[in-house]
């Protein structure tokens, strides 16, 4: 009997440590999601601003004036452009 | 065993000695009982309250508003966080050093920030909305009591003034304002959340003491809008209104088979980006806000309500002679020619055949075409403030009054509801309803304004506008063929018509074997005197109308033309 009641009380205390640890674990665990959720919020605001960067940059105005002064790209003149008729018969034609 | 019984451990001590310590013993567990009982059972709240005001924290879950994008993911708008500086006047401790040093961060003189400082306000007020991250990294360096940064979502509008009138543009407070920033409201505004938690001494979140309302981010848009598109027509009208030294104009492209808007571009512009200096003039999207009177561009709805009637056919010989009366106004052709076709009268846009038409029709069928046209309704595109025109009804009409309206004089339209009404010529007779959203294909149904064969002559007629005789030879496109109709219009000043005042426009369409794009121009008083609307507005159109179908990859349908037609050497016949 006493016996018994020495090993309930050894079981006893290994579940309360089990419990501390699995406590220290689920906080451990929670800091470093909030951590992560931290981080991807800021991510994607990141994500934001660079979508921002990149419509400014692509933005046709600027891109219009740079093809012109510096690449010098103008329009291609009617003269210049060849009409492929046959091409689209290709795509869809039968298999 | 019993120790009692060894004399050896028998205890001696004298009673009062025992009683001493008994008594410290009792006195000590009497004032921690008395303390314990103080501070849990008295003193409760306020305590808890301490407690909790160190580790609960209830946060606020920003919400972002949604992005507006066009039709191919470029952003229109954005909201981004920034920091911004609020002041709470109660707590505020501010030396006069700190002020000269805060003044200077603000780009601002000490004496301008002490009087912004020295408002007198319950709760908090915003310093300065937004300051830079570099202002900001310097203000929470400071750590001035009652002076604080809070992060708060900008817009930003990266097309600026391109789209400016189509996006809109939101307050300070990121409620839409204008256009689509209004229209969709909303949709597009966040919910922010709620999270209540428990936070331990190094203010890391241990938990939620509560369940988290999440917050709910902004919709995001896609716009019909082609960035590149509305560019082009932004860049062409901007051209037009300064070499024509215009007061302003619009230009609207729309997708004939979708109701779509491709482009909508107005002049004046202002930039959404710059919130300050604003004025309400050029901010007024003039394409869908303003009417004017559309002049010569009604025509072809004259022909095809005579058409649908059968009272003449396209190449019916009609006498127009050089003036017309009709009670007591004198109708006048600039161009006279004895006698045209109907054919001619749109080509050559006769006043006096036009009139001759609209006055083989009652009053009631002439104003029943134009309803169904959609003039005097709402063109159902969603944006805030559009309009419907106006249109009067047909049992009011005097005999001047139809006449008039035979020419474009006597009703009002703005140039979205004009250029809607022309995708039933484009469209076979059936016109889509206007989008500002992008839409899939199948998600549409038109309305059958004219018959398929009525829309097609009218069409014909429209593309002999182009050609050698027409109206409209400026608004030629290498390469493809282009329907469409001139306008110039006097314009209406204090209630009389001004000889030289004029609006300017151009409506049309190509390919015109099978239109695609139908785009709507508008010139408000070019100034140069150059003011006929295949001059003024004709170029614009041809301009926007090239770039646009190069843009789309259309196939040319003029192969007459300069265009070089190859057979596509790679081809195989009959499969591989």
């Amino acid at each position: 009997m006493s016996r018994l009641n020495v090993a309930m009380a050894l079981v006893l205390v290994v579940c309360a440590l089990a419990v501390i640890q699995a406590q220290h674990r689920s906080r451990t665990y929670f800091v470093e999601l909030e951590r992560l959720k931290k981080e991807a919020r800021a991510l994607e605001e990141q994500w934001g601003q660079l979508q921002l960067e990149q419509g400014t940059w692509a933005n046709p105005a600027r891109v219009d004036a740079l093809a012109r002064t510096r690449v010098g790209l103008v329009a291609a003149t009617q003269e210049r452009i060849h009409v492929e008729t046959e091409r689209e018969e290709t795509r869809t034609g039968e298999p | 065993m019993n120790y009692h019984s060894r004399k050896l451990l028998k205890l001696n001590l004298a009673p009062w000695r025992m009683a001493t310590v008994g008594g410290l013993l009792l006195s000590g567990l009497v004032l921690v009982a008395g303390r314990a009982l103080y501070l849990q059972g008295l003193n409760t709240d306020y305590l808890q309250g301490k407690g909790d005001a160190v580790a609960n924290r209830n946060l606020t879950l920003p919400a972002h508003r949604g992005q507006v994008s066009d039709r191919h993911g470029q952003l229109l708008a954005i909201s981004t966080p920034v920091e911004s500086l609020w002041a709470r006047p109660a707590d505020l401790v501010l030396s006069a050093g700190q002020r000269v040093q805060l003044a200077k961060v603000l780009g601002v003189s000490p004496q301008e920030l002490a009087i912004t400082l020295a408002r007198k306000t319950r709760g908090e007020f915003s310093v300065r909305r937004p300051v830079t991250p570099e202002q900001a990294v310097k203000i929470a360096a400071m750590g001035v009591p009652g002076l604080h940064l809070r992060r708060e979502f900008r817009r930003y509008y990266p097309a600026g003034e391109v789209a400016a009138h189509v996006v809109g543009f939101t307050n300070v407070d990121d409620l839409g304002q204008e256009g689509v920033e209004r229209a969709y409201q909303d949709w597009l505004a966040g919910r922010e959340g709620q999270r209540h938690i428990l936070r331990d001494r190094r203010g890391n979140t241990i938990r939620d003491l509560a369940p988290i309302k999440t917050a709910q981010m902004g919709g995001n848009l896609a716009l019909a809008l082609d960035l590149k598109i509305q560019y082009l027509a932004h860049r062409e009208l901007a051209a037009a209104i300064k070499t024509h030294k215009a007061k302003g104009g619009s230009v609207v492209v729309l997708d004939a088979k979708t109701g779509e808007i491709l482009a909508l571009a107005n002049q004046p512009i202002f930039n959404p980006n710059n919130r300050r200096n604003y004025k309400p003039g050029p901010m007024r999207n003039r394409a869908v806000i303003d009417t004017f009177e559309p002049g010569s561009t009604i025509k072809p709805f004259v022909a095809a309500a005579v058409l649908e009637r059968g009272l003449f056919h396209p190449d019916s010989v009609i006498q127009t002679p050089e003036t017309w009366r009709v009670g007591a106004k004198l109708v006048r052709d600039v161009h006279p020619h004895p006698q045209m076709t109907v054919s001619e009268i749109i080509q050559k846009s006769s006043n006096v055949g036009a009139v001759k038409l609209a006055m083989s029709l009652t009053p009631q069928q002439y104003w029943e075409v134009l309803h169904r046209s959609g003039f005097g309704e709402l063109p159902g595109s969603g944006f805030p403030g559009e309009t419907a025109g106006r249109l009067r009804d047909a049992s009011t009409w005097k005999p001047v009054e139809h006449a008039t309206m035979a020419y474009g004089y006597g009703l009002s339209v703005s140039l979205l509801q004009l250029t809607r009404a022309y995708m039933a010529f484009a469209n076979d007779g059936e016109v889509m309803p206007l989008s500002f959203l992008k839409r899939e294909p199948q998600e549409i149904a038109g309305v059958r304004v004219f018959s398929p064969s009525v829309a097609r002559e009218v069409r014909a007629m429209m593309e002999a506008v182009t050609q050698e005789g027409g109206t409209g030879l400026r608004t030629r496109v290498p390469g493809y063929r282009v329907a469409g109709k001139t306008g110039t219009a006097h314009k209406l000043v204090d209630g009389r018509y001004a000889a030289d005042r004029y609006l300017s426009s151009f409506v049309g369409m190509a390919p015109a074997s099978n239109p695609r794009l139908i785009i709507g121009v508008v010139i408000d008083e070019p100034s140069d005197g150059v003011y006929y609307g295949g001059s003024v507005a004709g170029p614009v159109f041809a301009q926007v109308m090239a770039a646009s179908l190069r843009q789309l990859a259309l196939p040319p349908d003029a192969p007459e033309t300069a265009t070089r037609v190859t057979q596509n050497s790679l081809s195989v016949r009959g499969g591989v």
